[in-house]
């Protein structure tokens, strides 16, 4: 059965056996693969003394380098905390506008709070800070709480409605529909009004005429007589056009908005990440769009 | 016979009403509905031998080949190839386009995803596996598959465990292992199923005709056995309820991870491997014409890859909990892996030395080649990205996405879907596929689409890798995590397309062994010879 034949192609013996017309050839390995093959050993074993690498009864061989994953994080932490020990001790130590003042702890700050805001706060702001509906845009110059460096370090430390947080803007707009202050009519009135403050044109001019008085008696209160709003209890001006609850601005979402009012929230990040980071925080979002 | 069928009618109806009960006490609805699709498949298996009752059985000669499960099989594969690369091209494009995520839980890409590997992977790659290791055994042993028709209990259980495992993800039920999402009592399942196929398998290597065992049938061994081991260890879990459908990993913590990846790694290494591999020793040869390059070589490579492969699985797990020592010792394992994972890839190409002519002429084999080299491709870059430097790189990138898809497509993929256009004529008594033309379509298409697949993960993932890690001169991260994902987005595009390139050639595929099954000849010029002047 078995029959070795010398194949013509290649000069080289068949085995002599024989599967469903499959032969095979008895070629030797070839020279450069056994080669590579002993030197990825050579190597393999190399490796497995310089590095922890044999398990025995407990625990295993550390291998001659020392080296283990976790001493290496920690050397690569230790070291990039070392290079920048410095400054950050310096913008421990230092107030907040006192950074702004020095040239080389306010660019370290931005570089560290933009760090950080691309970990904690990308999620609400967006990648670029531009917000999105229900979370401002930080950009611009329009503030809610303030927009001057020790009025956003406050905001972001204490927070927005942060529970547990004694020092947060607590402030909230009355629910004027869901509460029954005003009626439906009337918040459609004030809410005609409203539009035109930021320069739109009333559904109805007689409406709008009424919700005057509506807006003079709820509103201005807090957003002011001309709609500028006011930045101590988070009250958005409403004369520019620039919107937290709505993309583009109608006087249905004003009427949305005045029915039952929505509300932000932020955390805390004092409690949560450090005063340090907070400094950091703060001057990287004035650089953003911060005014005085 | 007769009475031997009313007993298994009367076994099968007592386990349909098992399964009926069992549905109706059920905890959780994926439970219920799976419960009935078992005893649906036990009352349609009682149907079908209340049919055939009574009816005469065409002796089958004891030394016929048992073909039939061959043919299903085949066309099992080429219709879940389908299934998966469509899944596949929707995930894609419902990364590029995460709008293409629709509000309905049951298509999200969370739970197309395991549809999309498992389909690829157990569905296409498992059937193709079956099909061409009951063929090629059968004719290598010279013996017709053992146990009369057991082979077709392990067709149609695998199938049942494919519809099992397709509609568990749906509907949300996982163990949240990679390549093992199934719940316990469908690994049950499986497990009896494939109990059964080795039980074929090995019966027929026992009762072979010829004095030695061909290799392909080692290789085909090798993936049997070892799948075995890894499917039952890495599943063993404690059902919340016998009646629900959650269980929980008899593992915990870095343990189960390292348990999961030494599963997940060799499901790589012995099923898209050495499987394959046993493929590959059987139609490469055959459709070359030409003795296997090295028997030598077949040998040592054979038992280096599965002596080491079993090791490499803590690679998938640089720089986590796992202890330094394992993370070590995996790297070493895989690095020793890249020559005997070539073994393989020079015996195949050498194996056209003096036939590299027919190149011209036969796609199949123009086909079976490239996926070849794929293999070596992939067996080199696999090494390369267990060393732990380059891992930090690569890991957890798309990098990982390509260099899988560069298997799984190419490799994987390319020798099925080659073996397909083989065995189909073949197993249908014509004498070639229906068109060649077509199949050399299919395969610059595949390669094509394979090509911008792997380079545009290349570089997506490296283009990953790098921001991830990329500091400003103060030493700060400069990117978050969602640039760069927005990052991905035009690479995304790109890959969605080069499974659209894929598809589409499998489509042309299906046609062409449509065409081919019904008898039908193209009529052409012939591939590789220029047109007369």
């Amino acid at each position: 059965m078995s029959k070795i034949e010398k194949d013509e192609i290649s000069g080289v013996d068949t085995t002599g056996h024989e599967w469903d017309g499959i032969k095979e050839l008895n070629h030797p390995l070839p020279r450069w693969w056994v080669m590579t093959f002993y030197a990825t050993i050579v190597f393999a074993i190399g490796y497995t003394i310089l590095y922890p690498a044999w398990p025995l009864l407990r625990g295993a061989t550390p291998g001659v380098l020392g080296y283990s994953s976790r001493g290496d994080l920690d050397k690569s932490l230790e070291a990039a905390a070392a290079s920048q020990k410095d400054l950050a001790d310096k913008i421990a130590a230092t107030p907040v506008a006192g950074i702004m003042k020095d040239e080389k702890l306010r660019a370290f700050a931005t570089a560290a709070g933009a760090a950080a805001f691309k970990v904690n706060c990308v999620q609400c702001h967006g990648s670029g800070a531009a917000g999105a509906i229900g979370y401002p845009n930080l950009n611009d110059n329009d503030w809610l709480w303030g927009g001057s460096i020790d009025e956003i370090y406050a905001t972001i430390g204490n927070g927005i409605r942060a529970p547990g947080n004694a020092s947060t803007h607590a402030s909230q707009m009355p629910n004027f529909g869901g509460d029954g202050i005003l009626k439906p009519e009337q918040i459609a009135d004030v809410a005609n009004y409203v539009w035109t403050l930021s320069g739109g044109k009333p559904d109805d001019a007689a409406a709008a005429t009424r919700g005057k008085q509506i807006y003079a008696d709820n509103c201005a209160a807090c957003h002011g007589d001309a709609g500028q709003g006011n930045k101590e209890f988070g009250a958005p001006n409403l004369a520019d056009q620039i919107r937290l609850y709505s993309k583009n601005g109608s006087i249905k979402d004003i009427e949305a908005q005045v029915t039952r009012p929505r509300h932000g929230v932020m955390p805390a990040w004092g409690a949560k990440l450090g005063d340090t980071a907070v400094k950091e925080l703060a001057v990287f979002v004035h650089s953003l769009g911060g005014g005085v | 016979m007769g009475l031997g069928s009313l007993v298994q009618m009367a076994l099968l109806g007592l386990i349909a009403i098992l399964f009926v009960t069992l549905g109706a006490l059920a905890q959780d609805a994926a439970f219920a509905i799976h419960m009935f699709i078992f005893a649906a498949a036990a009352a349609i298996a009682v149907i079908y031998l209340a049919r055939s009752y009574g009816q005469p059985v065409a002796a089958a000669s004891p030394e016929a080949y048992l073909d039939g499960v061959v043919r299903a099989g085949a066309i099992a594969t080429v219709f879940w190839g389908v299934i998966g690369f469509l899944a596949g091209l929707v995930i894609a494009l419902q990364l590029a386009y995460p709008g293409l995520n629709p509000d309905l839980e049951w298509f999200n890409f969370g739970r197309l995803r395991p549809l999309h590997t498992s389909a690829v992977i157990f569905a296409f790659g498992g059937n193709a596996l079956m099909c061409t290791s009951f063929y090629v055994v059968q004719r290598t042993c010279r013996a017709r598959l053992a146990f009369g028709n057991l082979a077709w209990f392990v067709f149609w259980g695998y199938q049942l465990f494919i519809v099992l495992a397709a509609t568990g993800y749906l509907l949300g039920v996982t163990e949240s292992r990679e390549y093992a999402e199934p719940e316990w009592y469908v690994d049950l399942w499986l497990t009896i199923v494939w109990i059964a196929y080795f039980l074929v398998f090995f019966g027929t290597i026992i009762k072979r005709k010829e004095p030695h065992i061909y290799v392909a049938n080692w290789f085909y061994l090798s993936f049997i056995v070892t799948i075995a081991m890894l499917h039952i260890v890495n599943n063993i879990s404690i059902p919340v309820s016998f009646l629900g459908s959650k269980s929980y990993s008899a593992f915990a913590g870095v343990q189960d991870a390292l348990i999961q990846w030494w599963y997940g790694h060799n499901a790589v290494g012995f099923f898209l491997t050495a499987g394959f591999l046993g493929m590959m020793y059987y139609f490469v040869p055959k459709r070359a014409g030409r003795p296997v390059y090295s028997y030598r070589l077949s040998i040592v490579h054979f038992w280096a890859l599965i002596f080491l492969y079993i090791w490499a699985g803590p690679h998938h797990l640089h720089y986590t909990a796992l202890p330094d020592w394992a993370q070590t010792l995996g790297m070493a394992f895989s690095v020793m892996l890249w020559m005997p994972s070539w073994g393989g890839m020079i015996n195949g190409l050498m194996t056209l030395s003096g036939a590299w002519d027919k190149l011209r002429t036969d796609p199949v084999l123009r086909m079976m080649v490239i996926s070849v080299a794929f293999y070596g491709m992939s067996t080199f870059e696999g090494p390369v990205m267990s060393i732990k430097s380059v891992n930090a790189l690569s890991h957890y990138t798309d990098w990982t996405i390509g260099h899988v898809h560069s298997g799984a497509l190419g490799w994987v993929g390319m020798i099925s879907m080659a073996a397909m256009y083989h065995l189909f004529p073949r197993l249908w008594g014509r004498k070639e596929v229906y068109s060649l033309q077509l199949v050399s379509w299919h395969v610059w298409l595949a390669t094509l689409g394979i090509v911008v697949y792997a380079s545009s993960m290349w570089v997506s993932g490296i283009m990953q890798g790098l921001m991830w890690r990329e500091y400003d001169d103060q030493g700060f991260l400069v990117y978050s995590f969602a640039e760069s994902v927005a990052a991905m987005h035009p690479y995304y595009v790109i890959r969605a397309f080069g499974g659209l390139l894929f598809l589409v050639g499998a489509l042309i595929m299906v046609y062409n062994l449509y065409r081919t099954v019904r008898g039908d000849t193209r009529a052409e010029a012939p591939v590789g010879v220029p047109a007369a002047a």
